[in-house]
């Protein structure tokens, strides 16, 4: 077999495994810590890629897009979470599968009302738009590459705000004694709320980067949401 | 400082609380004595909003607490050492000191890590430990440093020394005589009710939810009675 054509796919695969590791990291934070199975994970990701490519084609840069988008992806998973999800917690998995799988309803539904039933394209901007060349004389897009990157960066990140952080500790407290952490003067419920808006950034993050390869498009959330929770599965929650 | 006035309260149907009132002033040292399944802990439990009440109200510094949630109640100045301690085992000893830390909002003088290392030495050489990894005295040390870096008013220990050697026990006893000097107020439940009606102010013995007996350690030291009739095993 051609090497180049090996180290290729090597790094596709490497790539769909950033993205389902941005996807799956919020799902696994919410499932981990909050014990909610949470299907609209997937809806998350698709409002994320749409709110991306709208804000690209209005300040004509994907950057920028998603420099703005991200912050907004934050604030719509706390809405979420504060008038649907909230109410759901204490309820058995089923009916929080029921629950957010009506939301990935509704969700769909609403983006076909306010974007329109086709799917929308961004653009990218001429910096990540070509190849690269990497040694060995293989040629690999850099937008892929891009991607990647983002995946390591985020990987650290999180890593940082969840072991090294005060944030982080009261994380993990909550995560392990939610009563105890409360007794101690923590707001769980707002806490809940914050890591609740960061996994849906992330999946927010993942719908915008897949959305110049892929289009941002309805039911988007649902093919990567079943090899998310295959992921979480395989690699322990 | 803290008023409980005719609490009422139940697990579903299974009422556990019927009038309990309790009265701690500032500084003071209070204990809470009974038996088992007669309301201690769950008296703990209303005070921390962990329990809601359906009946009466509680009161801290004059401000009602009755069914605040808890993370109110703590932020208002109680401090919890739970039954059964429930360090967080996935944190460090270090990250359970300071997680929920809060400064002191008072001339300087509050609770550091400095200070809860200069209460229990023992703790700083496991500082990098997980809190999984502390024997029964070692857990128990840093709940109470744990509650105690939140700067409470008033620190409420529910069975401190239960299941601890005579050794330890004997350290957590002197720990709460310092806190006591240091005029923080205590709110204690705990077997041991020799070496307490030495250490307490005063005390109160509950029996199917409500007190039956108040006094002060004097009192109940001269009353050998009410041992028998309500603390014996």
């Amino acid at each position: 077999m051609d090497i180049n054509i090996f180290v290729e796919q090597l790094l596709n695969g490497f790539q769909l495994g950033m993205l389902l590791f941005l996807f799956a990291a919020g799902l696994t934070l919410v499932f981990g810590i909050m014990d909610l199975v949470n299907l609209a994970h997937g809806s998350i990701y698709m409002v994320g890629a749409f709110t991306a490519a709208t804000l690209t084609l209005w300040l004509d840069s994907f950057i920028l897009g998603i420099i703005f988008a991200l912050p907004l992806t934050l604030l719509f998973g706390m809405v979420l979470e504060f008038i649907a999800l909230r109410t759901i917690y204490a309820r058995d998995h089923m009916d929080q599968v029921l629950a957010t799988f009506g939301l990935i309803l509704f969700l769909n539904e609403l983006v076909r009302i306010i974007w329109g039933p086709a799917g929308l394209a961004i653009p990218l901007p001429i910096l990540l738009d070509g190849s690269i060349n990497l040694p060995l004389g293989i040629v690999y897009p850099t937008y892929r590459l891009f991607i990647i990157l983002i995946g390591v960066l985020v990987a650290i990140g999180l890593y940082w705000l969840v072991a090294k952080t005060r944030l982080g500790m009261l994380i993990r407290a909550g995560a392990s004694n939610r009563v105890m952490a409360s007794a101690l003067g923590v707001n769980i419920r707002l806490l809940f709320t914050a890591v609740f808006g960061l996994g849906a950034m992330l999946a927010g993050l993942a719908g915008m980067l897949i959305a110049p390869i892929n289009q941002a498009q309805i039911g988007m959330g649902e093919e990567i949401l079943i090899l998310a929770f295959v992921v979480i599965v395989i690699g322990g929650i | 400082m803290l008023s409980i006035q005719s609490v009422e309260a139940a697990y579903g149907d299974s009422q556990v609380l019927y009038g309990m009132t309790l009265e701690i002033s500032a500084g003071e040292f209070v204990t809470l004595l009974g038996r088992n399944g007669m309301g201690k802990t769950t008296t703990v439990r209303t005070i921390m909003g962990i329990l809601s009440i359906v009946a009466g109200n509680i009161k801290f510094e004059e401000k009602i607490i009755s069914n605040l949630p808890s993370f109110r109640v703590a932020k208002y100045g109680i401090g919890l050492v739970p039954e059964g301690r429930q360090i967080f085992p996935n944190l460090t000893v270090r990250e359970n000191l300071v997680a929920t830390a809060v400064p002191a909002n008072n001339k300087g003088d509050g609770w550091s890590m400095e200070r809860v290392i200069d209460l229990f030495p023992v703790l700083k050489d496991r500082l990098g430990s997980m809190g999984n990894q502390l024997s029964g005295g070692e857990q128990q040390m840093l709940a109470i440093g744990r509650a105690l870096m939140t700067n409470p008013k008033l620190l409420i220990l529910d069975e401190a020394t239960e299941g601890l050697a005579p050794m330890v026990r004997q350290e957590i006893w002197k720990c709460l005589q310092r806190l006591k000097k240091e005029s923080l107020a205590l709110l204690v439940i705990d077997k041991n009710v020799d070496i307490l009606s030495q250490i307490a102010d005063r005390h109160y013995i509950i029996e199917k939810g409500r007190v039956v007996w108040q006094g002060t350690s004097m009192e109940l030291r001269a009353n050998e009675q009410l041992k028998q009739n309500y603390l014996g095993v």
